[in-house]
């Protein structure tokens, strides 16, 4: 399963959809920490997502550890309700770069 | 407040049991006990001892097969299923057992990773965030490399809690999550179990004899007595019903069992059937 991965304004925006569960978080991770290791600014999108388990969250911690760890920037944009109640399960809503969408990444800064 | 079970009623029920009948030799445990538990909702099942509660569990969890009658889970019906047909059922599904039943030669963090190590090929740096973050959950953070004989009663149980939950599972069951435990921890467990629910959509079964937790965390209640139902619906229906029996249990009213003078007779010189 390809996940759609759009360069926008100096992110790689990777947009996760459906259900993102022990079958697709591996694919999640894939694409998340090879946009990492090319040197990118990563924002996921979770706006689609309908159920997110908790291999697809961790999969978001990975790419947040690599990319601090690199000096690059990773964040969550347009985090369905689904996705943020998980997310706040965890307390992760309080680790994570959460915005609403790139564009408000890029009039807020990071 | 309308429960996700309710939005969901045209779903098909997580479980179903259907008029099941259960022995333990010629004495009958359960008698056609029949209910359902609906995706997203909390199901407890209440009743003294003996009246059955702890046999219904381990009927659902396929642990027994029916002397007759019908378990369905997942629309499946458990006594048709092979064996390779129940691995994956219970891939779905979460068990927290009274006692945690974690593995005393293991560390915390090893017993909660093990499931995954188990059934899935996940990366292992997966598999360690996934583990630390259901302990972050059951605010079990940071004891991961003690053993199970180093944890109190309260923190077996949310490490079991922590195991139970590791596989995102869509059916979780509790056995009496609330015993042992001292009122102010029991009360974090009940708030924990609503969190859980409402997060990951899961249906929750729990067995328990304990009121308060019952009526804090309950969508819907079951009582069983002596092998029979004696109600299920909601916590206002359960505290306002006028059967004799579930006014007994509630308010915590022990019942004169009449005696049959010849039958108590014929067992303490015969013995029971």
């Amino acid at each position: 399963m390809a996940f759609p991965i759009e360069d926008r304004q100096g992110f790689a925006v990777i947009a996760l959809s459906g259900e993102v569960d022990l079958n697709k978080s591996p694919d999640a991770r894939k694409v998340i920490l090879a946009c990492l290791k090319k040197q990118k600014h990563v924002m996921v999108d979770l706006s689609a997502v309908e159920y997110i388990d908790s291999s697809g969250v961790a999969s978001l911690v990975e790419g947040f550890q690599y990319a601090r760890s690199n000096n690059l920037e990773f964040g969550l944009i347009g985090v369905s309700d689904a996705a943020m109640n998980v997310l706040r399960l965890a307390r992760l809503d309080k680790v994570f770069l959460i915005y609403d969408s790139l564009d408000d990444r890029l009039a807020n800064g990071s | 407040m309308q429960t996700q079970a309710q939005t969901q009623t045209d779903m098909q029920p997580v479980i179903e049991v259907e008029e099941l009948v259960t022995y333990y030799g010629r004495q009958k445990i359960l008698d056609r006990v029949s209910l359902n538990v609906e995706d997203g909702e909390i199901m407890v099942i209440m009743g003294g001892s003996g009246s059955g509660k702890s046999t219904l569990l381990r009927y659902m969890l396929g642990l027994h097969h029916p002397d007759s009658g019908c378990i369905r889970l997942f629309g499946k019906d458990t006594s048709t299923l092979g064996g390779r047909e129940w691995t994956e059922l219970r891939k779905k599904i979460g068990v927290s057992f009274q006692g945690g039943a974690l593995f005393n030669s293991m560390t915390v963090g090893e017993n909660v990773c093990m499931p995954l190590r188990e059934h899935t090929r996940l990366d292992e740096n997966t598999i360690r965030i996934m583990s630390r973050m259901k302990l972050e959950v059951v605010n079990m953070a940071g004891y991961e490399h003690l053993m199970p004989a180093q944890l109190s009663g309260g923190m077996i149980k949310r490490a079991a809690l922590a195991r139970a939950l590791v596989m995102d599972p869509k059916l979780l069951f509790f056995d009496e999550p609330s015993a042992g435990l001292d009122p102010v921890v029991a009360a974090d467990l009940d708030k924990l179990i609503l969190r859980i629910r409402d997060a990951m959509q899961v249906a929750i079964v729990v067995v328990t004899h304990e009121l308060e937790s019952a009526f804090k965390i309950a969508d819907r209640i079951t009582v069983l007595d002596r092998g029979n139902i004696l109600m299920t619906g909601s916590v206002d229906e359960i505290r306002n019903s006028d059967n004799q029996r579930i006014r007994n249990l509630l308010t915590r009213t022990s019942e004169d069992v009449p005696v049959d003078a010849e039958q108590y007779l014929q067992r303490l010189t015969e013995g029971a059937d």
